[in-house]
């Protein structure tokens, strides 16, 4: 009896499912239709709908093969090609993932085609780089960049509620020194080669990838070991790239703005990917609710809020979360291309130090690091508003 | 008509040198900007506030003109 008893169960679940499923299709369907018609929703609809694409597409990365919650993760990603090249020896993260390169590349062609490439440089490059470094250090505290954290959440790993209030804190204080005149100065117009730069190598690190080079190395266990093929992750890598182009989606400039102007724009980009990427899960019966025991993520709240804390205030000073640098990059802003570059030697600094967090929680190293990044963050923050006299 | 030079600035500056500069009064506003972002942002924040944009292109430069 308890056999037919759980058999009959299992139907109705099933059918449940099914029921539940469809109700889903229709939302969406709705939703888009919604999106599409409502004037006042006209504005904002390019970028609901890159945000939904992106959302969709995270989940389907996870299905052809990416660690659970990481359809796209930068932070993640740079940190496998980080190790993909030697340049950290953590065996488990080593991958050349072609998300990365899809990014660039499709940011660089819709840029291209649009005359909307133009290479610029010399903001402040050297304190980017050591910006990009201390993203890359706190959101390797926290197990994610932004985008991975919002896709954490819509897989119902809680423990990015933490990350979340601690990003919201980091992304206000930026805003502090920014309405106290922050700036990295201005950006100059750079020969063309400048630009072409990073995009050319990005092709020679896929064509790498494709042939296999010796000089590689892949993990053969661990989320590293763990990828969507390579032309479906590269073919997403594009899609998002002109996506992001398009509307500039940012993971930092949507909370930023509606504290600085009350300008929902990007955060409604933002919210987009979490509906969609929620209902994904959902549907494909990824999503499971709760803190512990959540795909490549710890629990211990203080220290995923800090490590947010320092991303997302370094990303304020950066003008752009680390998924915006790498399209910028795409486009020719070379002070951008400097920070991706700081943010792949900060995940070897992270993995060669000790410093990145695992699924065991935060390291010592790790908690020093994320202190220190605050004071450089401050000094670089107080430095750069005007807030100290100027001997000139 | 103020003049603001939002040139060659990252995100969100050139938005927040206009709302500055916009904060003290005046019915025009005239910013320059170099690149498509900023131009779409500084046009939203403009109208936002109750300005009516228009955008001429002079070579790599864009200007924004907003009246009300």
């Amino acid at each position: 009896m308890p056999i037919n008893l759980s058999y009959g169960m299992s139907i109705v679940i099933s059918r449940f499912d099914l029921i539940s499923r469809t109700t889903l299709v229709i939302i969406v369907t709705n939703y888009i239709l919604m999106t599409q018609v409502e004037g006042y929703m006209k504005e904002k609809r390019g970028i609901i709908l890159a945000g939904a694409i992106v959302g969709i597409l995270s989940v389907a990365l996870v299905y052809f093969g990416n660690p659970a919650n990481m359809g796209f993760c930068i932070a993640c990603f740079l940190r496998d090609i980080a190790g993909g090249v030697g340049m950290h020896r953590a065996g488990v993260v080593q991958y050349i993932r072609p998300e990365i390169i899809g990014l660039i590349l499709g940011a660089f062609l819709l840029a291209f085609k649009n005359k909307e490439f133009k290479p610029t440089g010399g903001s402040s490059a050297f304190t980017r780089f050591v910006l990009g470094i201390l993203v890359m250090i706190g959101a390797l505290m926290f197990l994610g960049c932004p985008l991975r954290m919002v896709l954490r959440l819509a897989g119902g790993d809680l423990n990015a509620l933490l990350g979340i209030a601690g990003y919201v804190g980091g992304i206000g204080l930026g805003v502090v020194f920014l309405n106290k005149g922050f700036t990295l100065q201005r950006n100059y117009k750079m020969p063309k080669i400048e630009g072409y730069l990073l995009p050319v190598v990005s092709v020679l690190l896929f064509i790498a990838l494709v042939v296999n080079a010796g000089f590689l190395f892949f993990s053969a266990e661990g989320p590293g070991s763990m990828h969507a093929p390579i032309w479906i992750a590269l073919a997403a890598g594009l899609i998002v790239g002109v996506l992001a182009q398009k509307t500039r989606l940012c993971m930092v400039g949507g909370i930023r703005d509606m504290i600085l102007f009350k300008d929902s724009h990007l955060l409604s980009g933002f919210l987009s990917i979490f509906v969609f990427a929620l209902i994904g899960n959902l549907v494909m019966g990824y999503f499971n609710i709760g803190f512990e025991a959540q795909p490549v993520a710890h629990t211990d709240g203080l220290w995923n809020f800090l490590g947010m804390a320092l991303a997302g205030w370094g990303s304020v000073l950066l003008g752009g979360c680390p998924m915006r640098q790498l399209i910028l990059s795409g486009e020719g802003n070379t002070d951008s291309a400097v920070t991706v570059m700081g943010m792949v030697v900060g995940a070897a600094m992270a993995h060669n130090f000790g410093l990145a967090a695992s699924p065991a929680g935060a390291t010592t190293n790790g908690q020093i690091a994320v202190i220190i990044g605050f004071v450089f963050l401050l000094a670089i923050s107080v430095s750069n508003s005007g807030l100290l006299r100027r001997t000139r | 008509m103020i003049k603001v030079d939002a040139r060659g600035l990252s995100c969100p500056q050139p938005v927040l040198v206009t709302k500055k500069a916009i904060s003290s009064g005046g019915s025009g506003v005239e910013v320059i900007v170099d690149n498509e972002t900023a131009k779409e942002n500084v046009k939203r924040f403009l109208s936002h506030s109750g300005y009516s944009v228009s955008v001429d292109q002079e070579g790599e430069l864009l200007i924004l003109k907003g009246n009300k």
